[in-house]
Parts: structure tokens; C-alpha cells; sequence
């Protein structure tokens, strides 16, 4: 594993994140998501997971983004800024981000290198979502069916 | 050197935590629902980490459940725009401060 693209993504993928947490505008915080998704695409790349990078770029990339983008478009007001002014919230979230440092390097046997490992192909997963998860993949299309029914009746116009 | 895990582990802490702080210090419901987004994605890099990691060669565990973790991710947040399509019509806000009717 490359130290030099770890470091090239991480920093592309927390920017990204930090920017879309901080930034007071809706529009810039959605377009700076785009940029962490496609850092963690690119975590999934290294990892040799590259399914799930291409599921990532394709679900999040491409849905989530774009279905966040128009929600915006959808209720746009004209005061649509929104500073992030509790501390309580970054107090919070850093002694969060403390204990789990905290956990981290309590753990002696996290500081290992990468295995070799056969490269995992898109038809081994295929063999296995058909057979050890079959029933987990049929639910959650029985769940993303619901979901998108229960989306679509939510924004429904409610007759008068 | 090459990355370890526990580098691995570190971004993904720091992404859940700033995450969570979108999620705790915004007032806009949309920021709400990206700072989830955030911390569901934090969980899926440490899945897929762990099963890289992992010294024997295995089935792939994490990768199936990263996969699934996607997919259900999606599915909240189709549901969690629609709501807050749906709250925006009936307040005309998306302000969660001004959302208080159930308050006692």
C-alpha cells in the first residue's frame, strides 16, 4: 500500500468532510460532500475493495449528492446561511474523537501492516451475495422498496 | 512504511467525529442528515479495513456488510430528504430549532 496516496486521500477525504460540517452555505457544504465521498472511494480503491469504491461513487456520488442538491433547490430561503455556532456540539464531538484516540493506541495489535491477499473479484462476491446472503439481499431490497415508496408518499401534495 | 491500520482507524474517527459535529452543532435539517451520512460512511471504512487487515484470508465479511451498510444508507437518506421536503411544506423552515410543536 502506497504511504503517499494514503496521505494524498486522507487529507482529501477529511478536508472534504471538515468543509461540508463547517462551511455556512448549504450548496458549498453539498459539493465539498461530493469531494470526502470520493475520498473514501478511493480509501475503498486502496484497500482492494474496488466494488465497493465503484458502489460508493454510484450510490453516493451519484444519488445521494444529487437527491441532497435538489432538496436544497427545494427548500431554498433567502436567509440560507447557517454558522455552526454551538460549542456544546465541538465539545462534544472532540472528546468523542479523544476517547476514541484514546482506544486506538491503547490497542497494541491495530499497528500491523497489510496482509497479501488475493485480489477480491467482482465474481467471488457475486457467489457469495447468491448464496451466504441471499436472505440479507433480498431484504434489503424489500427495505429499498419501502424506502422509496415511503419517500415518494411523504412528499406527496396532500389534497385538500 | 506502509499504512497500518491504526492509520486507517484514525481517519475514520476523525471522520466520525466531524460527522458528529455536523450533526450536533448545525441547525439546518440537511446538514443534520450529511453529518449522518458522514458517520455512516466513517463505519464502513473501518469495516472494510478490518477485513483488509485481517490475516487470514476469508471469506469477505466486511466487504458484504460495507455493501449492505450502503444500501441502507441510501435508503435513509431518500427518506430523510423526503421528511424534510415534507417538513419544509407544513413549516416553511428547515430550522430545527423552530421545530417545537411537541414541546412541552
Amino acid at each position: 500500500m502506497n504511504t503517499a496516496a494514503f496521505l494524498f486521500i486522507a487529507i482529501l477525504t477529511l478536508a472534504g468532510a471538515l468543509a461540508a460540517a463547517v462551511l455556512p452555505r448549504l450548496i458549498h457544504a453539498a459539493l465539498c460532500l461530493v469531494g470526502a465521498f470520493l475520498g473514501l472511494a478511493g480509501f475503498y480503491f486502496l484497500l482492494g475493495a474496488e466494488f465497493v469504491g465503484l458502489v460508493q461513487v454510484f450510490v453516493y456520488v451519484g444519488a445521494v449528492a444529487v437527491l441532497i442538491v435538489f432538496t436544497i433547490l427545494l427548500t431554498r430561503r433567502e436567509r440560507e446561511k447557517d454558522h455552526a455556532s454551538d460549542w456544546g456540539g465541538a465539545v462534544v464531538a472532540l472528546a468523542v474523537f479523544v476517547g476514541l484516540l484514546w482506544a486506538i493506541f491503547q490497542t497494541p495489535a491495530l499497528a500491523v501492516a497489510a496482509p497479501g491477499i488475493e485480489p477480491l473479484t467482482v465474481r467471488a462476491i457475486g457467489e457469495v451475495l447468491m448464496t451466504d446472503y441471499v436472505w440479507p439481499l433480498q431484504c434489503v431490497g424489500v427495505v429499498l422498496t419501502a424506502a422509496l415508496i415511503g419517500a415518494l408518499v411523504l412528499v406527496m401534495e396532500e389534497k385538500r | 512504511m506502509t499504512p497500518t491500520l491504526q492509520l486507517f482507524l484514525l481517519v475514520s474517527a476523525a471522520l466520525f467525529c466531524i460527522g458528529l459535529l455536523a450533526a450536533l452543532s448545525r441547525r439546518h435539517a440537511i446538514f443534520i442528515l450529511i453529518g449522518i451520512e458522514l458517520m455512516l460512511a466513517a463505519a464502513n471504512l473501518n469495516f472494510v479495513a478490518f477485513w483488509r487487515f485481517d490475516p487470514q484470508p476469508q471469506a469477505p465479511t466486511g466487504v458484504m456488510v460495507a455493501i449492505f451498510a450502503i444500501a441502507i444508507a441510501a435508503a435513509e437518506a431518500a427518506v430523510g430528504l423526503a421528511l424534510v421536503i415534507a417538513v419544509y411544506r407544513h413549516y416553511r423552515t428547515t430550522n430545527v430549532d423552530q421545530l417545537d410543536q411537541l414541546k412541552g
